[in-house]
């Protein structure tokens, strides 16, 4: 009889599907995957290290490129940890730009996922589809940073700048066409009989493995679980938004599916509501405290006073009180925790950052285990890992 | 988001019955209560409150080096681990920590939630703060073959090794790092006069 034994594969790190750098070394009976173990920190930047050397002020920018497809809502994390340890009451205003634009970022994160995801399958037109309506959010981002993805827009405090006139009228065009770029997406895959095929019933994940791996997100809803920080823990101005939580049934990578997709058209009612409420209500867009903002412009050329703020600001920066927190928001991904040790200082004594990806990651080989080799790849599209969380 | 008192907390409480001593100290942060409780206790405390109250989720781990912090007094531990857990059942937070000295043993929560697998050897990673039972506790951040522990006080930014490619060898070889750290803007305390 011929002697039968496991071989394993190395998948990535070049791999298109392994999203970035990540080398899955997987264990094979035959097709039949016996065991995935990754092997994550090709993109490791020693972000957290970096942080204790920088002020608050510097620290900004980092956050956009933790998961660099969700670029605000990174920021959104930290802004809050901030406000937080400082006891920042941030104008309504602020909060209504901020929940509008995080909202935007989960369209452009579920957008690329939508996409990218497909592509892995193998279905191809979506990503094209997908890939227009990321345009149009990247014009929004650009016109209120300057920026079209590494933003830096949320502050501790409020926003950067306020909203340049003629914004929200394009945004509101944007929210009455997108339930229709929606229907399209689903019109190629919802009914789709190979993508059925592809994804039901694989990597199906139960309620209580979802808890015990530390699930979050569409990943925890999809199981069934209606967990949404938006909700239960709400920050800024979601407690007076009119929105629904999706929640799967089964647990498998069809429901996580249709759970993002739902929460495409979920955002968008968010944002419509955003949208109505700040063209009636203009206001400050960040606290008056010249301490922790840093002053116009215009007064800056003008008043001496605001002149000193402006470079105590820039060089210096603030100081927070010294204590501790943790604030965490609704990721697209899942919970983007920040961890926050003050020691009273103008630069954090240690900053940790809890990606989502990093535990949905770990329970890649849960997931994997007695699946096929081509749906490691379904799987770990589903999961919507970007490694610039996982790494860190 | 919502507030979970210290001195009404049940968990709390609970904790200070059940294990007296072990819970070294409680206190409230700005958004949850934090206990800090003994180092040997830290498995039964988290069994305890994973099944009497709720805390299906752990939702961080992670290290501190507080060698260089200005509340740390003579004889303190070293490291901290911080846990951050969510109930999702009665949507409460609470957060745990324990004092580690280097060489130390802490016992591994993995048993308790599988998910703490990465976040231990993280924590490992980065402050080489050792778990014990841990199933495999390797590096997981950092290169193959790093040395060191990276996010301690005393690891230089700019680290101790810069990668090249060497031509004669046709490889990458490590070289000791010859750049130096720039502090363009200084560490400062609020009304300390830098002169």
């Amino acid at each position: 009889m011929a002697e039968i034994k496991n071989y394993t594969l190395n998948f990535g790190p070049q791999h298109p599907s392994a999203h970035g750098v990540l080398r899955l070394v997987l264990e094979l009976d035959g097709e039949v995957v016996e065991r995935a173990e990754s092997h994550i920190g090709l993109l490791h930047r020693g972000t957290e290290k970096l942080f204790e050397y920088k002020t608050y002020q510097q620290n900004i920018p980092y956050f956009d490129r933790f998961d660099y497809v969700s670029m605000m809502a990174n920021e959104h994390a930290y802004a809050l940890a901030v406000e937080k340890l400082l006891g920042m009451e941030v104008p309504e205003r602020a909060q209504y730009i901020r929940v509008m634009y995080a909202e935007l970022t989960r369209i452009l994160n579920h957008c690329l996922w939508l996409g990218a995801a497909a592509l892995d399958i193998g279905a191809m037109t979506v990503f094209l589809y997908c890939f227009r309506e990321r345009e149009d959010i990247f014009d929004y981002y650009e016109e209120v940073s300057g920026a079209r993805m590494h933003a830096a827009y949320f502050r501790p405090g409020g926003v950067s700048k306020d909203l340049p006139e003629g914004l929200l009228e394009k945004i509101k065009g944007f929210t009455e066409r997108f339930p229709g770029y929606v229907d399209e997406y689903e019109t190629l895959l919802t009914e789709n009989r190979i993508w059925k095929q592809r994804t039901v019933d694989i990597g199906t994940v139960d309620k209580d493995a979802a808890l015990a791996w530390g699930f979050t997100g569409p990943m925890i809803r999809g199981s069934g679980v209606a967990w949404d920080l938006r909700k239960t823990q709400p920050y800024d101005a979601y407690d007076k938004m009119d929105f629904d939580i999706p929640v799967g049934a089964t647990g498998d990578s069809y429901d996580r599916y249709l759970v993002r997709v739902e929460e495409m058209r979920q955002s968008n009612r968010i944002i419509s509501q955003c949208v109505e409420w700040l063209e009636k209500n203009p206001g400050p867009i960040k606290i008056d405290d010249n301490k922790l903002t840093n002053p116009s412009r215009s007064s800056m050329m003008t008043d001496m006073e605001s002149l000193i703020h402006h470079f105590k600001f820039f060089s210096e920066g603030y100081h927070v009180p010294e204590g501790e927190v943790y604030a965490a928001v609704e990721h697209p991904k899942g919970e983007f925790g920040v961890y926050l040790m003050s020691d009273g200082s103008n630069k954090p004594y240690r900053m940790k950052v809890r990606a989502s990806g990093f535990a949905h990651l770990q329970a890649l080989d849960y997931m994997c285990r007695g699946h096929m080799i081509a749906d490691v790849v379904t799987i770990l599209g589903t999961q919507d890992i970007v490694f610039g969380e996982v790494d860190r | 988001m919502v507030q979970n008192d210290v001195k009404t907390a049940v968990e709390v409480v609970a904790l200070q019955e059940k294990f007296g001593e072990q819970v070294l100290s409680v206190s409230q942060s700005v958004d949850c209560p934090v206990v800090t409780v003994a180092r040997e206790s830290i498995v039964d405390v988290c069994h305890f409150l994973k099944s009497e109250h709720g805390y299906d989720q752990m939702i961080d781990l992670c290290g501190v080096d507080m060698s260089e912090h200005p509340s740390q007094a003579e004889g303190d531990a070293r490291f901290l681990v911080v846990y951050n857990l969510l109930s999702v059942e009665h949507n409460r937070r609470i957060r745990l920590k324990i004092g580690v000295n280097d060489r130390e043993l802490v016992d591994s929560t993995v048993e308790v939630w599988p998910t703490s697998n990465w976040f231990e050897r993280e924590a490992f990673d980065m402050y080489g703060i050792i778990f014990n039972h841990h199933p495999d506790l390797r590096r997981i951040l950092t290169d193959y073959g790093f040395e060191g522990y990276p996010l301690r006080k005393d690891f230089p930014l700019t680290g101790r090794v810069e990668m090249f490619f060497d031509e004669a060898q046709w490889r990458c070889v490590y070289r000791p790092n010859k750049v130096e750290n720039r502090v363009l803007i200084p560490k400062a305390w609020p009304g300390v006069d830098r002169g």
